[in-house]
C-alpha cells in the first residue's frame, strides 16, 4: 500500500466512525429535534471524509470531479432537508424537549 | 447582469456539466446532450430565471474565506457532538433561542439559515419574516450560537443580497 491509500484508509474509517457516531445518537437521543443534531454528524464530517477518501483513491480524473460535485450537492441539500423536516414538526405543534431561551436579539 | 449574459453563463454552466458527467463523446450521447441543455435552457427562460437576479452562488474571494470559516465550525462542532453523545450520561440541555440575524436580503439569510443546520449541535427550524429560531443540542451551543459573528461574516462577505 502506498502512503496515498494509508491516508485515504485513515479517512474512511474515521468518515464511518462519523456516521457510527451519528447513528448511535440517533438512538440515544430523546426526541425528534435532538435527534436531528445527531444524524448531521452523519450529513457533514461522515459524508465528507468518505467522499475525500474517495476522491484520493480515484486521483485526478473525472470521478473526483464528481465526488466533489457530489459532497457540494450534499452541503446545500441537507441542510434544507433538515430545515423542512424540523419545520413541518414545528408547525405540527411537536414541543421540543428542553426550555426556550431568547436571545437578545429576539422579539 | 443583464440576460444575455445569463443566458451564456446557464449555457456554458449546462454544457461543461453534462460533458463532465457523462465523459463521453459518442454521437448519441452528444445528441441527447444538445436535447437535454437546450430544454433546461428554454424552461429556465419560461420560468422567469434569466430576467432575475438568481445566481445565489457567489464565488468571490470574500466568499471563500467565509466557507472556509464555516467548514472549520463544522469540524469542531462534529467533535463536540460525538463526545456529548458518546459520553454515558448524554449531557445535553437542549433550548430554542431567537435570533435576528442582521441580513437584509433573501440570499444571505437562506445561506445563514443553512450554515447554521449544517454545523452540528444547532438546526434552524424557523425562518421566517428575519426571525430565526434556532434549536441547540446544549445550551453552551445555544450561548455561542448567540454570540456568534457568522451573521456579520456572511454580511460582509456577500453583501446586501
Amino acid at each position: 500500500m502506498s502512503w496515498l491509500d494509508w491516508v485515504s484508509a485513515v479517512l474512511a474509517t474515521g468518515g464511518g466512525l462519523f456516521v457510527l457516531v451519528g447513528g448511535i445518537g440517533a438512538l440515544r437521543m430523546p426526541d425528534l429535534y435532538t435527534r436531528m443534531h445527531a444524524s448531521s454528524l452523519t450529513d457533514t464530517l461522515g459524508s465528507m471524509l468518505i467522499l475525500l477518501a474517495l476522491a484520493l483513491q480515484a486521483g485526478v480524473s473525472l470521478a473526483t470531479l464528481k465526488l466533489g460535485a457530489i459532497g457540494l450537492f450534499l452541503l446545500f441539500t441537507s441542510p434544507i432537508s433538515s430545515y423542512a423536516l424540523g419545520n413541518a414538526a414545528l408547525l405540527s405543534g411537536h414541543e421540543p424537549v428542553g426550555e426556550r431561551l431568547d436571545g437578545e436579539g429576539g422579539e | 447582469m443583464n440576460s444575455a449574459l445569463r443566458f451564456a453563463i446557464l449555457l456554458a454552466a449546462l454544457v461543461f456539466t453534462w460533458l463532465a458527467w457523462s465523459g463521453l463523446f459518442k454521437p448519441l450521447l452528444l445528441g441527447l446532450g444538445v436535447v437535454a441543455v437546450s430544454l433546461t435552457l428554454w424552461l429556465s427562460a419560461r420560468m422567469g430565471l434569466l430576467r432575475r437576479e438568481v445566481f445565489a452562488l457567489d464565488l468571490t474571494p470574500r466568499m471563500f474565506g467565509f466557507w472556509a470559516g464555516l467548514l472549520v465550525d463544522i469540524v469542531k462542532s462534529n467533535f463536540v457532538v460525538a463526545r456529548i453523545i458518546l459520553s454515558p450520561s448524554l449531557p445535553i440541555s437542549p433550548c430554542m433561542i431567537r435570533l435576528q440575524p442582521p441580513l437584509p436580503g433573501q440570499v444571505g439569510r437562506a445561506t445563514l439559515a443553512n450554515c447554521i443546520t449544517l454545523t452540528p449541535s444547532t438546526v434552524t427550524v424557523d425562518a421566517h419574516r428575519g426571525v430565526f429560531l434556532v434549536h441547540c443540542l446544549t445550551r453552551e451551543s445555544a450561548r455561542e450560537t448567540l454570540d456568534s459573528d457568522i451573521g456579520e461574516r456572511l454580511h460582509r462577505a456577500l453583501g446586501d443580497r
